[in-house]
């Protein structure tokens, strides 16, 4: 046969003058193997000793003692107390109630510990403020058990004692003194009574000792306009469970916004209960901003603004309300929605609230002058929020004061400058000059490595100290642990320094009974991790600013021109400000909107990409890939790859920080760009250039599928009008199939290919998600990670789609404006070729899409696909309604994860702990120590899944059991972690055979509906349909 | 409150010509004296022995009938012994007539004739059961001799058909008639395959049998840093199981108890007067020293009577090794279930040296599961299910089994 094509490989060989080509083609090995060099080595062979004999003699009797060796288990050894402890009892819990507070999270919590190591942290629900956890607190108790904290006090990177650190620095401080040279003390906002005396008196011992609190990611317009408009240098707090209306524009309040905690009043706004006349009702959230953020994600209505658009909005709605004509231009079709948002406010009147996270001290103050015109009730401006109290001009004209040397010393807590402040540079160079620079750091990160001393510090939870975190309401923390390494709290080196004698422990308790509680229990505060005070500190707060003022602040707020692409900075539900940024479960866990680990990006949209000639692809084993932006601000270039993001401004882009970080970090978490270099005099809001680079960056993103496709079975979603009027069939309707041509129900036991097991008996335990309360903060992913050993895999395993976690908070985008739009469009489909393209054009997002969360765990079928096709019965159904999974049974054919229709199953495709490859917490013994005990490290080659806690509920019946009663009611209901971590209750877990249970009352109600019920699979999860307070009907 | 026994100071000489009582005085000093003091060694209160000699007999009897009125009275004697052992004062005896203290004194100052001293400490070494690698040397050993045997026979024969070559020997298996027995068998093909068919099934029998135990450690019994005797603490002085290992009853854990737990006792009990099994060394120096182990490891230093601070954990070796992958919990079985101890841990009152009793295989523990009726009684959380599922299932009692005890997720998760 004839055939003179030439298959090639590559452009080259298509060149005929190539012999380099030909030579290639004909080796096997592209490098020769270097086996000539051994073997004509004669002289070298022969000289060796070890002949085939002797070998086979060596490989014998390794073999045979190797065989013998085996044939003896190891030799285990238990180690009991000298002393026990009295309240330790091997094997069970006990809880301390403490806080958090790093400068950026604040939260009571719950600290769950084992034989005396802390494994867990919940919400401390009693405390009423404060009392959601979010991911990075829940994870802040693997950062405790971090390989890389410092061991102890360094001097210039040399291991010192305490004795020697404190004797210096006082020699320092006294000779500062003696000079009356300046020093800055540099703080994080610590919120903390007892500190703030603390460093009162230090500041009066030595008078040179200047205090600035500085938050890397900084509120400090807020700050100063609360300080202009009402005098008190402080943030108001919010209460969104008393709007009707709330308007947002530009703050993520869902997310970081002024320090978090404020979606628990928010979502009792938001979940639609049916009033005695069948009515039911929820605020109207709408969402004014550039990136997509999980507040926008929440929002009723979304309107996509840049942000010189979103001042030029804030100052019109302030217009609107108080009848006064604003400058400014916005598209006429943004300026009818604006003037929309504004007329549902004044009809909402003080049932409404707007809020911004503009960087702009005039915007901050028309919020609180709307507010106060509408005399909101959610606006607490006699509550106020005590946990960011940065000051930007101060640390600005301290790194100007210290290269002046004008200032001579410095110490710090609690801050990481060199690495947090755009202009680090300036700020090393800076304390290079300084006579003494002191660091309190837990980590030997950035500004610890500049700094003359380190003072090792604890982890909050081997600390004392106290909060207020929200005026009036006081907050303990106490340590749960002894201290692992030579580590000193700040406050008493302070008091070390002041040669005070008391400890940081007898300060908080002397301060507390004498001016905080009131003659009140020290023990029970203690035990309750919280107090909260009848005093009310700011009854008489009002405004010194009259309209008159606000009219001149409106017209000067949008007076700022935009010059080309506009860059939102904003902090990620992962890393937040970057502190944690060395803890595994953050790295790993996928954020909300873009479902990307691993990273940070620029999000820009389409149209943007697409004029810049930025690119997202998927490779061939269905990785996301990216090409690369350079972005150009203030004379610095940052490299950044990209992601295209539904639902940005056109015109503008977004970058988070907390990545790029790279002292006191493993290897594998140095990842990212660091966003601060961009983060100029401390404005979210950057003027940008943007051009491509080409080259390309690889993503681990776990969901690549952005939109739903009209598959209304996954989400079901309505409106509050649809849901208010219409029948049930209109919004949640059951998938009907033919049998014997009747149209029947899928959940009819009819059409049903399996038999009814019967569970009526016992406990049979269900899962309540409500998609109206679930806001995707992703708090039960990281929650579900601590309780149940679930291991990190790392970016490139993720990338190959081997993420481990049991719990995923799935993300879905719709095409048209509204799922309902999408759905229509789909029904509306006819014939071949109009599904062939309309699908092709749903599986593209809409520009400014409705965006929908839905957490998916193993959804525990009564008739489980999974088990049916297990060819060693590893996974089996037990009577409570639990799908178990016996790990070591398992063979690892995964059958069952291809036959789940809900992909919630997990391979385990190495050996994740122990293995160097994997050089995560679970490979280091300090790491392991977050282990929960109750549930087994899983092997390689096996499946795992979400076993709804199993661990937990037998627990709690063994508990009742043991005490001879009855299960109480309620109390099933935190055994599942991701339903006790949610603070939003939206996760709902109990026992359905209790008609008196939570989740039974919760399962009659007509919003209930199964994931894919049509596959008929019967699951124990249930979800709640969406309702949206849209206009559409 | 407790007793506080007596003490006793006495005199040396006698008043009367009566032969003081030693066994009555014994009994009288334990059930007076020995919580607080020794024959020959302080404790509470100092060494009763040679007390007869170090004060006179009267200032004795005084002194044992009421002590704190002669400190009181200024007696420079009683002041010293007072201030010496940390100002506690001794308990009143009036009852003990002059008599009774005479024969506790008496006793105190026995000194009983030396037993003979038996030579067997050595055999302690060898407690360890023998395990698998015995067997498994043994299985080689007899291999080698078999390999021997044949080895034998071959050469054997081969001198033989030699001698029968040279002619040295008469080949008598030419001469005789018919055939031998082993070419018969060879010749009868079906006895072949019903023997080969036997030897394979047994083979797969016995292979499958010994792969079975691997992993089984039923009948463990390694040799623990301390001789600790569960024979002399829960067999001997009756001690219940649950006042050391405590957390049996509320958690997974049974507990190993804590050293502090030990020294309830053992701050009083320095050393063992119990039997003896002198063939296996297990003298009563062997087990005081033993105690002594004890003292070192939660550093209570026996002369001042305190602890120095000096610790240090003993690491016992564990017995009962359940997988990582099972979950079982003694409160479960213990509290709940109202299982006794021996049930799984043998008859434990009388082991010297702990073993494990059971296999502790899953199929060992669904058996018994199977077999077991949940304990309903008094228990309220079963009143409803056990009603509902005796009727579902038309049984009076449910097992264990029945009411989901068979279920993976129960003990896997």
């Amino acid at each position: 046969m004839g055939n003179h094509k030439k298959y090639w490989k590559s452009e080259i060989e298509l060149s005929s003058d190539n012999g380099m080509i030909d030579d290639i083609k004909n080796r096997e090995f592209v490098d020769k193997l270097p086996s000539e060099l051994f073997l004509s080595d004669e002289k070298n062979l022969k000289n060796t000793n070890t002949n085939r004999r002797d070998f086979l003699k060596y490989l014998g009797f390794s073999t045979a003692a190797a065989t013998l060796a085996s044939c003896e288990g190891p030799v285990n050894r238990s180690i009991p107390y000298v002393v026990q402890p009295e309240r330790i009892v091997p094997g069970i819990a006990n809880y301390y109630a403490t806080s958090i507070a790093d400068g950026f999270d604040f939260a009571n919590v719950l600290v769950k510990t084992r034989e005396g190591r802390p494994i867990k942290i919940e919400n401390n629900t009693k405390a009423k403020v404060k009392s959601s956890s979010n991911a990075r607190v829940q994870a802040s108790v693997l950062s405790m058990y971090d390989s890389l904290r410092l061991k102890g006090p360094m001097r210039e990177g040399k291991e010192i004692s305490w004795e020697e650190l404190n004797k210096n620095i006082i020699e320092e401080l006294e000779s500062m003194k003696a000079n009356n040279s300046p020093v800055a003390l540099l703080t994080q906002t610590f919120a903390s009574p007892s500190t703030s005396k603390i460093i009162k008196d230090f500041k009066r011992k030595y008078p040179n000792v200047k205090h600035i609190v500085y938050d890397a990611i900084s509120e400090s317009t807020a700050l100063d306009a609360f300080e202009i408009a009402y005098g008190q240098r402080a943030l108001p707090s919010y209460d969104f469970s008393y709007a009707d209306v709330i308007v947002s524009v530009g703050a993520d309040f869902l997310g970081d916004w002024q320090g978090g905690g404020h979606d628990l009043g928010y979502v009792k706004g938001r979940v639609p209960v049916r009033d005695k006349n069948n009515k039911a009702k929820m605020s109207k959230h709408f969402q004014l901003e550039s990136n997509m953020s999980i507040s926008g994600a929440n929002a009723d209505k979304r309107i996509m603004l840049t942000p010189t658009q979103q001042k030029i909005a804030l100052a019109k709605i302030f217009g609107y309300i108080s009848g006064i004509n604003i400058g400014g231009e916005l598209p006429e079709k943004i300026d009818l929605s604006i003037k929309q948002v504004a007329e549902s406010l004044i009809n909402a009147g003080k049932k409404g609230i707007i809020i911004t996270g503009i960087d702009d001290v005039n915007a901050h103050l028309l919020t609180y002058a709307i507010n106060d015109l509408l005399r909101s009730l959610s606006y607490k401006k006699n509550e106020l929020s005590l946990i960011r109290n940065g000051n930007d001009k101060e640390v600005l004209k301290l790194i100007k004061d210290l290269n002046n040397q004008e200032v001579k010393g410095i110490i710090m807590c609690g801050v990481n400058p060199a690495y947090t402040l755009a202009n680090s540079d300036d700020f090393i160079s800076g304390i290079k000059k300084a006579n003494f620079s002191v660091c309190f750091s837990m980590k030997n990160d950035e500004t610890a490595l500049e700094s003359k001393w380190v003072g090792a510090v604890p982890h909050y939870f081997e600390s004392w100290g106290d909060n207020e975190m929200i005026s009036g309401n006081f907050s303990l923390t106490q340590p749960t642990i002894r201290p692992l390494f030579d580590t000193m709290q700040f406050q008493d080196c302070l008091l070390k320094w002041m040669s005070s004698e008391s400890s940081f422990y007898d300060i908080i308790k002397d301060n507390w009974e004498n001016n905080i509680l009131n003659n009140t229990s020290w023990n029970q505060a203690l035990h309750d991790g919280f107090f909260k005070s009848k005093e009310k500190k700011y009854e008489n707060i009002y405004n010194y600013l009259d309209l008159s003022d606000y009219n001149i602040v409106a017209n000067k707020l949008p007076s700022s021109k935009s010059l080309g692409l506009e860059l939102v900075l904003y902090s990620k539900t992962g890393l937040g400000d970057g502190q944690q940024a060395n803890n595994p479960w953050l790295q790993e866990f996928p954020d909300p909107i873009t479902r990307v680990s691993w990273d940070n990006y620029l999000t820009v949209s389409k149209a943007d990409a697409k004029e810049l000639g930025l690119k997202n692809y998927n490779v061939s084993n269905g990785a996301l890939d990216s090409n690369y932006a350079n972005i150009k601000a203030n004379g610095i270039n940052l490299k950044v790859p990209v992601i295209i993001q539904p639902g940005q401004a056109k015109g503008s882009v977004g970058l988070a920080f907390g990545y790029g970080k790279t002292n006191g970090m493993k290897k594998e978490m140095q990842v990212g760009v660091n966003a601060y270099k961009l983060y100029h005099n401390f404005n979210s809001f950057q003027n940008v250039e943007i051009e491509p680079v080409d080259d390309n960056h690889e993503f681990a993103c776990v969901q690549l599928h952005n939109t739903l496709m009209g598959r209304g079975d996954i989400i079901k979603e309505t409106n509050l009008e649809i849901f208010n009027t219409k029948d049930i069939e209109e919004w949640n309707s059951v998938t009907k199939v033919s049998l014997n041509h009747i149209e029947t129900p899928v959940n009819s036991p009819d059409v049903d290919i399996w038999d009814e097991f019967d569970s009526s008996i016992g406990h049979h335990f269900n899962l309540s998600i409500d998609l109206n309360a679930c806001t995707g903060c992703g708090a039960c992913v990281i929650a579900c990670h601590a309780e149940n050993n679930v291991p990190v895999v790392g970016k490139s395993e993720v990338r190959r789609s081997r993420d481990m976690h049991w719990l995923r908070i799935d993300r879905y985008y719709s095409s048209e404006e509204t799922f309902n739009k999408d759905n229509n469009r789909k029904d509306g489909i006819s014939g071949l070729s109009d599904s062939l393209s309309v699908f092709g054009q749903m599986e593209e997002p809409s520009n400014n899409p409705q965006v929908v969360f839905q957490p998916v765990m193993c959804q525990h079928c009564n008739h489980a696909p999974c088990e049916t096709v297990c060819p060693v019965a590893a996974t089996s159904h037990g009577r409570q309604g639990q799908n178990h999974m016996a790990y070591n049974r398992c063979v690892g054919t995964r059958y069952c994860a291809n036959n789940c229709p809900y992909k919630v199953r997990r391979f385990n495709w190495f050996l994740y702990n122990n293995n160097d490859e994997f050089d995560f917490n679970m490979n280091d013994d300090l790491g392991k120590m977050v282990l929960n005990p109750d549930v087994v490290v899983r092997s390689r080659g096996v499946m795992e899944k979400c076993s709804f806690c199993i661990q937990s509920t037998q627990a709690v019946i063994l508990k009742a059991k043991r005490e001879g009663r009855t299960v109480k009611k309620g109390e099933f209901n935190d055994t599942c972690a991701c339903s006790a971590a949610c603070s939003t209750g939206a996760m709902k877990f109990g026992d359905i055979n209790d008609k008196e249970s939570q989740v039974s009352v919760l399962k009659e109600s007509d919003r209930v509906y199964h994931l894919l019920e049509s596959v008929g699979t019967k699951p124990n999860v249930f979800y709640h349909v969406k309702v949206r307070n849209t206009d559409e009907t | 409150m407790t007793i506080f026994a007596c003490i006793l100071f006495l005199f040396s000489f006698n008043i009367s010509a009566q032969e003081p009582d030693i066994p009555k005085g014994k009994s009288l000093f334990n059930a007076n004296c020995a919580s607080c003091h020794k024959l020959n060694k302080k404790l509470i209160g100092p060494a009763l022995r040679g007390a007869s000699e170090r004060h006179e007999k009267e200032w004795l009897y005084s002194w044992v009938r009421n002590s704190a009125s002669m400190i009181k009275s200024g007696d420079s004697d009683a002041i010293a012994i007072y201030e010496e052992y940390n100002k506690v004062a001794m308990n009143s005896f009036p009852q003990l007539s002059n008599e009774d203290i005479d024969n506790i004194l008496a006793y105190s100052d026995y000194i009983p004739p030396k037993p003979a001293i038996v030579s067997n400490v050595s055999s302690n070494s060898d407690i360890t059961n023998s395990n698998s690698t015995n067997d498994i040397i043994l299985i080689l050993l007899s291999f080698v001799l078999i390999v021997l045997i044949i080895l034998l026979v071959l050469i054997n024969k081969t001198l033989k058909n030699l001698l029968i070559q040279n002619g040295l020997l008469i080949d008598e298996k030419n001469n005789k008639k018919g055939i031998p027995i082993g070419k018969a068998f060879v010749q009868n093909q079906f006895l072949v395959i019903v023997s080969v068919v036997i030897l394979l099934l047994s083979s797969t029998y016995f292979a499958f049998q010994y792969m079975l135990q691997i992993g089984v450690d039923q009948g463990y019994m390694p040799i623990q840093p301390i001789h600790y005797s569960h024979k002399i603490h829960a067999g001997d002085n009756q001690i219940e199981c649950q006042y050391c290992h405590s957390s049996a009853k509320k958690s997974k854990h049974s507990g190993i108890p804590s050293l502090n737990v030990c020294m309830n006792c053992h701050e009083n009990i320095a050393e063992y007067n119990g039997e003896e099994d002198l063939e296996k060394g297990y003298t009563r120096d062997f087990y005081t020293n033993e105690i002594k182990k004890l003292y070192k490891a939660v550093g209570w230093d026996e002369n001042s009577q305190s602890y120095t601070e000096d610790t240090e954990p003993v690491k016992w070796v564990r017995i009962h090794n359940l997988p990582d992958f099972v979950y079982f919990s003694h409160a479960q079985h213990v509290t709940v279930a109202g299982v006794d101890c021996q049930k799984c841990h043998g008859p434990v009152e009388e082991m010297e040296v702990l073993y494990q009793h059971s296999p502790l295989t899953m199929g060992w523990c669904l058996n018994c599961h199977k077999e077991t009726n949940i304990k309903v009684k008094d228990n309220e959380y079963y009143t409803k299910i056990h009603e509902e599922l005796s009727k579902k299932y038309g049984v009076e009692e449910l097992t264990v089994a029945q009411m989901g005890g068979l279920e993976c997720g129960k003990c896997h998760y």
